[in-house]
């Protein structure tokens, strides 16, 4: 076999996120009034823009989650196979050219010099210092300074001609499947597309697929002969680390997220519901935990971390591994550290419910406490859960920024959003100053974070039974349905007995 | 007479959704000077806009079409905005539904009136103080000297109301908007609040617009009432002639529709259907879908203005010159008579014993907890009822009606005393062994808009019940089909269920949003049932509903409790209604009974100084019938200081002395009257006692 698979333990999770995640789209699949909200997800045009910038980000996060190690040339002596140590993920296989363009200092996004002067020394023996030509980027071009213009625009052109081919085929199949269903011919479907007349906004996904598709194929074009987002101080290529951080970022806010849930639902709900001596013990626990620095306790725990795992070299195979255990370790304690507001807001939001009539109903029946508690409290806070966990997703992919920062963070030897920007902020400093690592981790942590919000948006909008009615009177008036409810019938008819 | 406000036309349409609402479509009225002017209507027909189109505060939806709002012959609509706001306040003031929404609890009741004396009148300090003692004197708020400096909360609801009238007076208007002034309040402090602003009409001349859905409000303020339906305005009478013979089938149908003791074993007349949606264009009558009396031209020709007598007119096409059915008008439909089961025999063993209830809440303070005292929402509570009958449980708000209903099923837990049913004790029973009895209890809330799940479909909210007291199907006739259904399996019981309480069983996969407020207490209802109960405790069940819409749930009700003889504790402030429904009555007052006994001796012969006040509080309609109103000083007081002796004795119009030394014991009138009140000690017998004053 060419390669070994490898599963970190963060694959493992993400891998069993992706699984709960399939379940739970098959389940609500087969019941139409689970569908029905969801579906409504499908009308709001940001909400599908923003989920299609999600997608993205998500396959390059999956992507990158496939690992596993390349075989070696040679073999041991035993005559099997050897493999690498280096644990590469998929994504790495794509952006090899990347990966292995490596430039020797600086330079600019789309450069051909590198941004330092070096001296060299001529043949005549006199020393000049002057910008090196770039070993990777641009050296195809023989004479820099009169071709550099009309190679770039060139390529700017193919690139966006070449991704707008692909959104017009995939238009194509769009339109194809929509004639195939609605037994339409194709033309009625294209127009209807961009008539706005769709139920599911069409016209807005694809004009988001078109700007992505269009700059992925200018990048692609530009990426094999230039840095498009300039290289790092060792060289690294700059783009090929910011798709690299995507993977950590999405991890730090799910993961950590999906630990910190548990903990927020079952101690806010409880402490709510049962009051009492409960709710005081679950009082002290979360007063006491918010009142210690959460940098303290990140730093105290990611030490002794490290200090584990070198001890225990033994016990990871590969620097991966270890940097693996330590992002999990980071996601743990974020989660136990930030579970204390969502578990605050849940307290006060099951306070206010408990009261209300419809849990004294519940009570009258004798409805077991966890009954009511799961079916009654739960689906009423969950807009609450939704909320703060998407906020919590857009402050921990922040957080994750400032422990790397502040060197609590990830493992230095794995690339993050984090690690980018400590890495720029001296030369933050430094004139000419060195901007574009700074630029590409914010802007790609911008995207992520916003479509994440106006996604999470549409979610609650949509799951909230309350604001369907707007919509479908809307609808029923337009289809002059006067009465969308058939009038009680006069109670005044004689009863049945039941 | 002179006109003060001269509304002509007037269209206001709020921008909601695709089309926009009609919300007055073509209104028109004149307020004279000194005149209260009753706007009546159900919810949802435009009164409340209407008012808001006056003062020229709609919200943001809301946009005035066309029309002429003249006050004092200026037309308001062509005001610029500056000249509006010294308007409103100095000419048109408007007290709103809700005294605790519309003071703003962080400013003092002295800097919320200094507000408006600052924008119309220039003051200095000392002048202005004088003029808001002035003002809160004038609305009988006690102590007002230092009261003025006191903030909202430190004031009961009917001083909150009163406070927000002297605002509303603060300059000196010449119309007050006046929009459902006490519907959020107790009827004796709705006596007394009605009767101030008799009072101050009087002395400032002012005019009224009094807008309210209670045709008995009506009867008691307004010189001249309008009715209005889905909009517009359909009938427009002098207060006399209006209840002396309303004209419009609407008005009629209202009349109908009011339960009260002579239609006791009569079912209440209904209005069919719903207010048709103002989205619309309407080609002929509104009100012709729901009519008893609708002809072929209402439904395709608007009805014009018919005048019937001086100042009385009616749209309507009854009254029209071509019609020659007037003769049908007053041929009254009779609601169909209920036929009563025959009395069942009161059977030794009431269904449901209550002794001695307490429910005492501990007042806590400090950091350890400490109890300081007790807040006594419940006393002492004593009641028996009987199966198949009804036991109306009457009392202002907080005098504890509602949590005898819920301690009575363990909701919450009693402090002492015990509640029997069918001899069987349930106070101090675990919740497993409490279980089986919950089917045989349950309780219908107040606020059907609070007490359904919104996240649950119907069948999931009627089921849940079942579930969780493993309740067969309710009635031979589902055993064929139960078989069908895997998924819900109580699906047949549930469209029976739906079925009983007047709902179609489609209705059955639909949120609790989608239904209006009638037919949410028909779904909460119809989840009480779910589990066939012997005795339902109704919580205010119709308070929050329409007329039209309560006569639906009485009759429901009653018909319920004729088919399944089932028992009620009916828990509610409304007068009327216990004497259409109830056997027996309660009168609590301040977490105690203070007088019990049958319906007619109590309703007809009340001893209690406070059930005679609460009686004569009622506004009445029929004038005639009205006695001689009794005026109760005060509000009732906090439970958890109740007066020394007996509770009622600060309030009391016959106090005596020995009422501050101690409660009174029960003094018992007939087998079935008792009451507690030392004017009736225990050996006198009915008629004789002795008033001291």
């Amino acid at each position: 076999m060419p390669f070994t698979p490898v599963i970190l333990w963060t694959d493992a999770l993400i891998f069993l996120l992706v699984f709960l995640t399939s379940i739970f789209i098959w389940y609500v699949r087969d019941n139409e009034h689970l569908l029905t909200p969801w579906r409504r997800i499908g009308h709001s045009a940001s909400g599908m823009s923003a989920l299609t910038v999600l997608l993205f980000f998500i396959i390059v996060g999956l992507l990158d989650t496939l690992h596993f190690r390349p075989a070696l040339e040679h073999k041991n002596i035993h005559g099997e196979t050897v493999y690498s140590v280096e644990v590469l993920s998929v994504l790495d296989l794509l952006l090899t050219p990347l990966r292995t363009h490596v430039e020797k200092t600086y330079s600019a996004p789309l450069a051909t010099h590198l941004y330092t002067k070096e001296t060299f020394e001529l043949p005549d023996g006199n020393q000049i210092r002057a910008f090196a030509r770039l070993e990777f980027g641009g050296s195809h071009l023989i004479d820099p300074d009169s071709e550099y213009q009309s190679d770039i625009n060139d390529r700017i052109v193919k690139g966006i001609g070449l991704g707008l081919f692909f959104w017009i085929i995939l238009h194509a199949i769009l339109c194809l499947i929509m004639a195939h269903r609605t037994k339409q011919r194709f033309t009625v479907c294209f127009q209807s597309i961009w008539r706005r007349t769709t139920e599911i906004p069409w016209h807005a996904i694809l004009i988001t697929l078109a700007i992505i598709l269009a700059l992925s194929g200018m990048v692609f074009m530009l990426a094999t002969h230039y840095h498009v987002l300039g290289t790092d101080k060792v060289g690294q290529d700059i783009l090929y680390l910011s798709l690299k951080s995507i993977r950590v970022a999405l991890i730090i806010g799910t993961l950590t997220t999906l630990i910190m849930l548990p903990f927020a639902l079952l101690l806010g709900i409880t402490a709510g519901y049962f009051r009492g001596w409960i709710d005081d013990i679950i009082q002290y626990i979360y007063t006491t935990l918010n009142s210690i620095p959460s940098v303290l306790l990140i730093a105290a725990t990611i030490l002794m971390m490290q200090v584990y795992i070198e001890t225990h070299t033994e016990s990871f195979e590969t620097t991966a591994a270890r940097a693996d255990v330590r992002l999990l370790c980071l996601c743990l304690i974020l989660g136990i550290t930030s579970w204390t507001s969502l578990c605050r807001l849940l307290r006060g939001e099951t306070l206010k419910l408990r009261e209300m009539e419809y849990i004294q109903a519940a009570h009258a029946f004798g409805v077991s406490h966890w009954r009511i508690i799961s079916r009654h409290i739960l689906p009423n806070v969950m807009y609450i859960v939704l909320i703060a966990t998407v906020m919590d997703f857009s402050g921990l992919v922040l957080a994750e920024a400032v422990l790397s920062y502040v060197g609590v963070g990830v493992d230095p030897s794995m690339i993050s959003f984090g690690t980018m920007i400590n890495a720029a902020r001296l030369e933050m400093a430094r004139e000419p100053m060195v901007w574009w690592t700074l630029l590409s981790a914010f802007s790609f942590m911008f995207i992520l974070v916003l479509s994440a919000n106006l996604f999470a948006d549409a979610v609650q909008k949509a799951l909230d039974p309350r604001i369907k009615t707007y919509a479908q009177n809307r609808n029923s008036t337009q289809n002059n349905n006067s009465a969308h409810i058939p009038a009680p019938s006069p109670a005044n008819k004689p009863v049945q007995h039941p | 007479m002179n006109a003060l406000l001269e509304i002509d036309n007037l269209h206001t349409i709020l921008h909601t959704g695709k089309f926009p609402v009609r919300a007055v479509d073509g209104l028109s009225l004149k307020i004279n000077k000194g005149e209260t002017f009753a706007l009546l209507g159900e919810s949802g027909c435009g009164k409340s806009m209407t008012a808001l189109s006056i003062m020229r505060l709609l919200p943001d939806a809301g946009e005035i079409l066309s029309g002429n709002i003249n006050l004092n012959g200026t037309d308001l609509l062509q005001l610029p905005e500056s000249t509006m706001r010294r308007v409103r306040g100095k000419q048109i003031s408007m007290i709103f539904q809700e005294p605790m929404l519309s003071l703003n609890p962080v400013m003092t009741i002295a800097e919320q009136i200094t507000e408006v004396l600052t924008q119309h009148f220039r003051l200095d300090k000392t002048t202005a103080q004088k003029r808001i003692l002035q003002l809160l004197d004038q609305v009988g708020i006690p102590d007002a000297e230092r009261r003025m400096h006191e903030y909202a909360f430190q004031f009961s609801g009917g001083m909150k109301q009163r406070a927000m009238i002297a605002m509303a007076l603060a300059g000196e208007p010449e119309l007050l908007i006046a929009d459902e002034p006490t519907t959020a309040l107790d009827v004796t402090i709705q006596a007394q609040v009605l009767d101030l602003m008799r009072e101050i009409q009087r002395q400032n001349h002012m005019a009224i617009l009094l807008i309210t859905h209670d045709l008995g409000v009506v009867s008691e303020m307004a010189q001249h009432v309008a009715v209005m339906y889905a909009g517009e305005i359909v009938e427009q009478s002098p207060r006399k002639n209006f209840f002396a013979h309303a004209a419009h089938p609407y008005s009629q149908q209202l009349f109908a529709s009011l339960p009260n003791k002579q239609k006791r074993y009569r079912e209440l007349a209904v209005i069919d259907g719903t207010v048709p949606p103002l989205t619309q264009a309407f080609s002929g009558c509104r009100f012709s879908d729901r009519c008893n009396y609708a002809m072929p031209q209402c439904h395709d020709t608007v009805p014009q203005w018919h005048p019937i007598s001086d100042g009385h007119k009616v749209r309507c096409h009854l009254y029209g010159p071509s019609s020659a059915s007037l003769n049908v008008m007053h041929a009254h439909k009779a609601a169909p008579a209920l036929t009563l089961p025959a009395v069942l025999q009161q059977n030794q063993n009431p269904l449901l014993q209550v002794s001695g209830l307490k429910v005492h809440f501990p007042v806590r303070k400090g950091i350890f907890k400490r109890i300081v005292g007790q807040v006594k929402a419940v006393d002492g509570v004593s009641l028996r009822i009987f199966a198949g009958k009804t036991l109306a449980l009457v009392g202002e708000s907080g005098c504890g009606k509602t949590t005898v209903g819920k301690s009575i099923l363990q909701l919450i837990q009693p402090t002492a005393g015990s509640v029997r049913y069918n001899q069987q004790e349930l106070v101090g029973l675990e919740r497993q062994r409490l279980r089986p009895l919950r089917s045989q209890l349950q309780f219908v809330f107040q606020d059907p808009y609070s007490s359904l799940n919104p996240r649950m479909r119907t069948i999931e909210i009627i089921q849940e019940g079942m579930h969780a007291l493993n309740v067969t199907t309710t009635a031979p006739a589902m055993s064929e089909k139960t078989s069908a259904a895997l998924a819900f399996p109580h699906e047949a019981a549930v469209d029976a269920l739906l079925e009983c309480v007047g709902l179609p069983k489609e209705t059955k996969w639909r949120y609790p949003h989608e239904f209006s407020g009638g037919q949410r207490q028909r779904i909460a209802i119809a989840r009480a049932l779910a589990v066939n109960p012997r005795l339902l405790i109704c919580d205010e069940p119709t308070s929050a509903l329409d007329v039209s819409v309560q006569a639906q749930i009485l009759n429901l009700l009653k018909s319920l409790q004729n088919e399944l003889g089932l028992a009620y504790l009916f828990i509610t402030h409304n007068i009327s209604v216990v004497e259409y429904l109830a056997d027996e009555i309660a009168v609590m007052y301040l977490g105690r009974i203070v007088e019990q006994g049958l319906i007619d001796e109590v309703i007809s012969n009340p001893r209690h100084p406070y059930t005679q006040a609460l009686l004569s509080a009622v506004p009445q309609i029929d004038k005639a019938a009205a006695a001689e109103m009794i005026r109760l000083k005060g509000d009732i007081p906090s439970p958890a200081s109740p007066p020394q002796g007996c509770h009622f004795h600060p309030r009391c119009p016959q106090v005596m002395p020995v009422c501050r030394q101690s409660y009174p014991e029960t003094s018992t009138i007939s087998p079935t009257h008792t009451t507690h009140c030392h004017l009736y000690s225990q050996e006198h017998s009915s008629n004789h006692h002795e008033h001291s004053t």
